[in-house]
């Protein structure tokens, strides 16, 4: 697998998963507007993943979009661990989604700076998105940690619970630092420190405590998940697998 | 989590220049989560450009009871309506 292949890979399976996440809100959410704010977020996701895996499909030549997105197994998925969390209560949904919202409206700002036209043109759409889920995550963790008793101490634990998995977003392996000499990559290194200070911004507006530093989880760019990975996989992939071809 | 929402209505602008129309109701805590929640229930097909919303108990509405006295005194006064004018050609929205 080409570099550009695999960095490819990595924003569109982010992309996917988190948007699989999102859409096991459907029918679930604590009021009717936010499920269907949810489901929103969901499917600029799935778009965001279609569009990433399109190129995907392009420079491999041969897979094409459903192939990448239903039939590769959890080894072969390159999504940082974050996205793949469980949903939990709506508050550990909005942490995870928030920490990985401020990640990613930096992330796309910089990819849209990529010498690769392609994925610069997918990162300037993909911000605008971006931009509106953090508005949405941020404000919810502020109500929600600024709200009652209970919700500050059931997000901060849910920030607790999460933190572990933040590092990996920052980590840059051999394919990264090769793509990013070529002007292609974002140096996801540098983003931390913006990153830091969004997170810091909104923690304190909602009353929340930085969990403190901590054993950070790795793996994802070698494909290796936590254990939910394979089970959102077995759901979201169950059609293509029991019915291979099946078209809508 | 519904009976801490308050009722907000709902006023979309398609299109630059044009006036806010009211479009429906949403339910919310305060004021950005109700702009949040009308742009995801009443924008997702690309029907606006801009977006108020305003708590239901801020507005004053007349009740069916006073149509008479509010509304019957213009019926017969044609010469409040400028239909007698011929509209130029290049007039819109009007």
């Amino acid at each position: 697998m080409s570099n550009l292949l695999n960095y490819t890979l990595r924003i569109a399976d982010n992309a996917i998963i988190l948007g699989q996440r999102m859409s096991q809100w459907c029918s679930n959410g604590p009021t009717l507007e936010e499920d269907i704010a949810m489901v929103n977020i969901s499917l600029d996701l799935f778009g965001q993943a279609n569009g990433f895996y399109e190129y995907a499909s392009s420079i491999d030549g041969n897979k094409s979009v459903d192939d990448f997105a239903f039939l590769r197994s959890e080894r072969e998925y390159f999504n940082n661990l974050i996205v793949e969390q469980k949903n939990g209560h709506f508050g550990d949904t909005i942490v995870r989604n928030f920490l990985f919202d401020a990640y990613s409206v930096l992330f796309y700002n910089k990819l849209s700076e990529s010498k690769d036209e392609i994925l610069a043109a997918l990162g300037a759409k993909s911000l605008k998105e971006a931009k509106y889920h953090l508005r949405h995550s941020s404000n919810w963790l502020i109500r929600l940690g600024d709200g009652t008793e209970e919700s500050n101490i059931k997000v901060q634990k849910s920030l607790e619970d999460i933190w572990m998995y933040t590092g990996n977003l920052f980590e840059m392996d051999d394919i990264d630092n090769e793509l990013l000499k070529s002007g292609i990559a974002v140096d996801n290194s540098s983003l931390i420190n913006d990153w830091d200070k969004k997170v810091n911004e909104i923690l304190d507006k909602a009353k929340l405590n930085k969990p403190e530093d901590c054993y950070m989880q790795t793996g994802s760019k070698k494909g290796l998940h936590t254990e939910h990975l394979g089970h959102l996989l077995s759901d979201m992939q169950f059609l293509q697998r029991a019915y291979p071809n099946a078209k809508w | 989590m519904s009976e801490n929402t308050d009722v907000w209505e709902v006023f979309i602008q398609s299109k630059n220049g044009l006036a806010h129309k009211h479009v429906g109701n949403v339910h919310a805590t305060d004021k950005e989560m109700a702009l949040q929640n009308a742009r995801d229930l009443y924008t997702r097909r690309n029907e606006g450009s801009c977006i108020w919303v305003v708590k239901s108990e801020y507005i004053i509405s007349s009740e069916s009871e006073d149509g008479e006295a509010f509304f019957d005194p213009s019926n017969d006064k044609m010469y409040r309506h400028p239909t007698f004018y011929t509209m130029p050609d290049g007039a819109k929205n009007i």
